[in-house]
């Protein structure tokens, strides 16, 4: 089932599926946010915003505006 | 004269590349700008075997050769043009062992600009930690290029590293990716149209809007026959480049890296649920600002102490040697207090740089940019302007210098405009002699008045700040995307070695740079304070010695009473009663006035000025006090600091902008006098409403 990254849930791993390129810097394509991907949540700042993630081992921070515009898939184990 | 060869130390942020540009260079470093930017450039000579110099060039970290900020264009501006003198003849690309996959897209894009290019793999002593194995020899094959396998932290590598610069002519400079596979007809047609060009140097100078001598893209623009493509097309293709690079590196990885999860310690999880837990995280990070403030304080203050005693006995000791003349009172009333001014702010500057690049260093800082962010966010700010705004309560100048990581320059513009609100320490002498004369002793619920005044003022400092940044994010048009990518770094052990030169190096920039303009301005005051047109100021010495012919007063005092109505009838004195009119509805006087005009070099001065003008032969704060204490108005009659008057400046303080050497940064900073202008103007302008209404509200 897709969801957007904005949406994402702890202890969970999930795999990019698409990003809106238009939408999102370049500079989080470059550092691994591409489909297919792997992407999990490590922690949530204080108001839900922003996130902290690990996508494909590179550990960032975005916002949830950006967040929005990248679908995710979760991985069933 | 021996071979000098260009080396240009590129890679991602946190990679540790100034590490390594530390280890090869050591103290043979120097830091300047770029001509007419901002962007720091530093430079080194690292001596190699054979004695072959090299010339090392330490290039801000970026993530790869699509540049979204001021500091990362130069990387480009510099590889991408031939005839600069610091053209690398070898690029040495430092990434971190855990990171290889992200660093090595840098890599491959300098690969493909056929530049001699060698890859440092740097943090090799984490490699067992977190259960990676690399085969070195595969990627170098793969990759064809030679690897140094390095650890700055344990020391390990370095020397080989050094062979391998020295050995640059061996490295290949095949591409890694063929630039034609992002899109076939595209790249076809650009071919045909400049069949001379390299072709992924075309793409850059196509895709990056910078400056690139203008002929390369005009030369683009000018040929008929070929189309550049829309802004959306151009980004869909870079993004496919992006793919195609990733797509070729993990071909690589595969093979050549093998990590065994199950040997790998996350020690990262386990600090970060703590770190920026929602309330365990404020916590750590209030206890951590209150340390810092206690430092800054606290422990500067001994050598402050020290260095102004310092300078004034310097001062007294060239009065009682040298021949008496206008050279021997320039120098030691106007040039030794001058250099007195700059070198006493070095123990807070130091300490403050000290904190940052620990906490930078350690990883910890973009913990706290993770947790702000949201919080700033509504003020039109960004996680990353709580630094500067905890700089700021030390000093604006290394606060508004430390704003030059906030990517969107609007974000970084409003938070270099609202910095100098926050309480810095030069305001502190200020307050504390006003607040203890016009604010009663008694205690409320255990706290002093004083003390609970002075925090309201700390208070006051940043909300103007936050405020006046709210109002800037609603009034200020500029288009600037305001996206917030932040990476997370591993934790690590701050390098000793690291946070030493960065001390120093920020410590000289502010000496060098601010340093010069407080210099002019005490000599420039010096002068406008020990001259005056007019027969009231050159024959001051007869006139009072006349008017006080009945009356017995000792040497000293009669010194004092000279000295007191010769400042009052220089130039400085002048411009003190030309602007009376001006602070009179204030509750100042003409005294008060000079004071605060001379503040404008820089704030503490205020207290020295008003001792000078109160011809009190002693520095000590209590006799300035009593002086202060005993002015009367000339106009209402009782005391001149009443409680009204006292807040009124309380509050002057507070807001306007009085600060030469922020101003110049600010002017260096955002290379305009618009900028500095308007908020010397705004400042000073609000200060001035508030304290007269303050004024006329309490009186």
């Amino acid at each position: 089932m897709q969801d957007t990254l904005a949406n994402i849930k702890r202890g969970e791993k999930y795999i990019i599926t698409d990003v809106s390129a238009s939408q999102i810097p370049l500079k989080l394509l470059e550092m691994g946010c591409l489909p297919g991907n792997e992407v999990e949540l490590v922690q949530v700042a204080p108001f839900q915003d922003p996130l902290y993630l690990n996508i494909n081992g590179s550990h960032l921070a975005i916002r949830k505006e950006t967040a929005i515009h990248i679908l995710i898939e979760k991985i069933n184990e | 004269m021996s071979k000098q060869i260009n080396v240009a130390l590129i890679g991602n942020p946190n990679t540790g590349k100034t590490s390594v540009f530390n280890a090869l260079t050591g103290l043979n470093q120097k830091v300047g700008n770029y001509p007419g930017i901002t962007v720091e450039k530093k430079e080194g000579i690292c001596k190699l075997p054979r004695g072959v110099k090299a010339h090392i060039i330490d290039l801000p970290g970026t993530y790869s050769l699509n540049a979204s900020s001021l500091d990362e264009n130069v990387v480009i501006e510099l590889l991408l043009n031939k005839n600069d003198k610091d053209f690398p003849d070898v690029a040495v690309v430092v990434s971190d062992v855990e990171n290889l996959k992200r660093n090595l897209l840098l890599f491959t894009q300098i690969k493909d600009l056929e530049i001699p290019t060698l890859l440092v793999i740097n943090m090799a002593d984490r490699m067992e930690y977190k259960g990676i194995s690399l085969d070195i020899e595969y990627l170098e094959e793969h990759l064809q290029t030679k690897i140094a396998l390095i650890s700055t932290r344990k020391k390990q590598g370095i020397d080989n590293l050094k062979q391998l610069i020295a050995n640059y002519k061996d490295l290949s400079i095949t591409p890694c990716l063929n630039a034609s596979e992002i899109d076939k007809n595209y790249f076809d047609s650009l071919r045909k149209a400049f069949p001379n060009q390299l072709l992924y140097k075309l793409w850059l100078v196509i895709t990056q809007d910078v400056n690139f001598g203008k002929t390369d893209r005009k030369t683009i623009d000018a040929v008929a026959d070929f189309k550049t493509k829309s802004n959306t097309d151009l980004k869909r293709l870079q993004q496919k480049e992006t793919i195609k690079r990733y797509q070729f590196i993990n071909n690589v990885l595969k093979k050549g890296q093998n990590i065994d999860v199950s040997q790998a310690k996350d020690l990262r999880t386990k600090l970060d649920r703590v770190i920026t837990h929602k309330i365990w995280g404020y916590l750590i990070f209030f206890a951590i600002l209150l340390l810092i403030f206690q430092a800054i304080y606290d422990w500067s203050s001994v050598p402050m102490d020290y260095i102004d005693s310092t300078f004034a006995s310097l001062s007294e000791w060239i009065k009682m040697n040298l021949p008496e003349g206008t050279f021997t009172n320039l120098l030691s009333e106007g040039i030794i207090p001058g250099l007195g001014g700059i070198v006493i702010f070095i123990p807070q500057i130091a300490f403050l740089f000290l904190f940052i690049s620990i906490l930078e260093e350690s990883g910890y800082m973009s913990r706290v940019v993770f947790l702000m962010d949201r919080v700033m966010r509504r003020f039109g700010l960004s996680g990353k302007s709580v630094v500067p705004l905890i700089s700021g309560t030390a000093c604006a100048i290394p606060a508004i210098m430390a704003t030059r990581n906030i990517e969107s320059w609007k974000e970084r513009l409003i938070t270099i405009l609202v910095t100098p609100f926050t309480t810095c320490s030069a305001r502190l002498p200020v307050y504390l002699i006003i607040i203890s004369l016009v604010i009663p002793k008694g205690r409320f619920l255990g706290l002093s008045y004083q003390a609970l005044t002075l925090m309201l003022l700390y208070l006051i400092g940043f909300s103007a700040a936050v405020g006046s940044a709210y109002i800037l994010n609603k009034i200020l048009k500029i288009k600037s995307r305001s996206f917030f990518v932040v990476e997370m770094p591993n934790y690590k052990l701050p390098l000793f070695k690291n946070v030493a030169l960065t001390v120093i190096e920020k410590t000289k920039s502010f000496i060098f740079g601010a340093g010069k303009i407080i210099l002019a301005i005490s000599i420039l005051l010096w002068v406008l304070a020990s001259y005056g047109p007019g027969d009231n100021f050159n024959n001051a010495e007869e006139i009072i010695t006349s008017q006080h012919r009945d009356t017995p007063l000792n040497d000293d005092e009669l010194q004092q009473k000279i000295a007191s109505y010769k400042l009052e009838h220089s130039f400085i004195g002048l411009t003190g009663r030309a602007i009376e009119p001006a602070i009179r509805p204030l509750g100042y006087d003409w005294k008060i006035g000079i004071a605060i005009v001379s503040s404008f070099a820089a704030r503490e001065v205020f207290v020295g000025t008003l001792a000078t003008i109160y011809s009190v032969g002693s520095d000590d704060e209590a006799t300035i006090k009593n002086r202060m204490a005993a002015e009367v108005n000339p106009i209402l009659g009782g005391p001149l600091f009443t409680f009204a008057s006292g807040i009124s400046l309380l509050l002057f303080y507070a807001f306007a902008m009085q600060c030469m050497s922020t101003l110049a940064i600010v002017k260096r900073e955002t290379n305009s006098w618009k900028w500095p202008i308007l908020q010397l103007v705004i400042m000073s302008g609000f200060a001035y409403v508030v304290a007269l209404m303050a004024f006329q509200f309490l009186k």
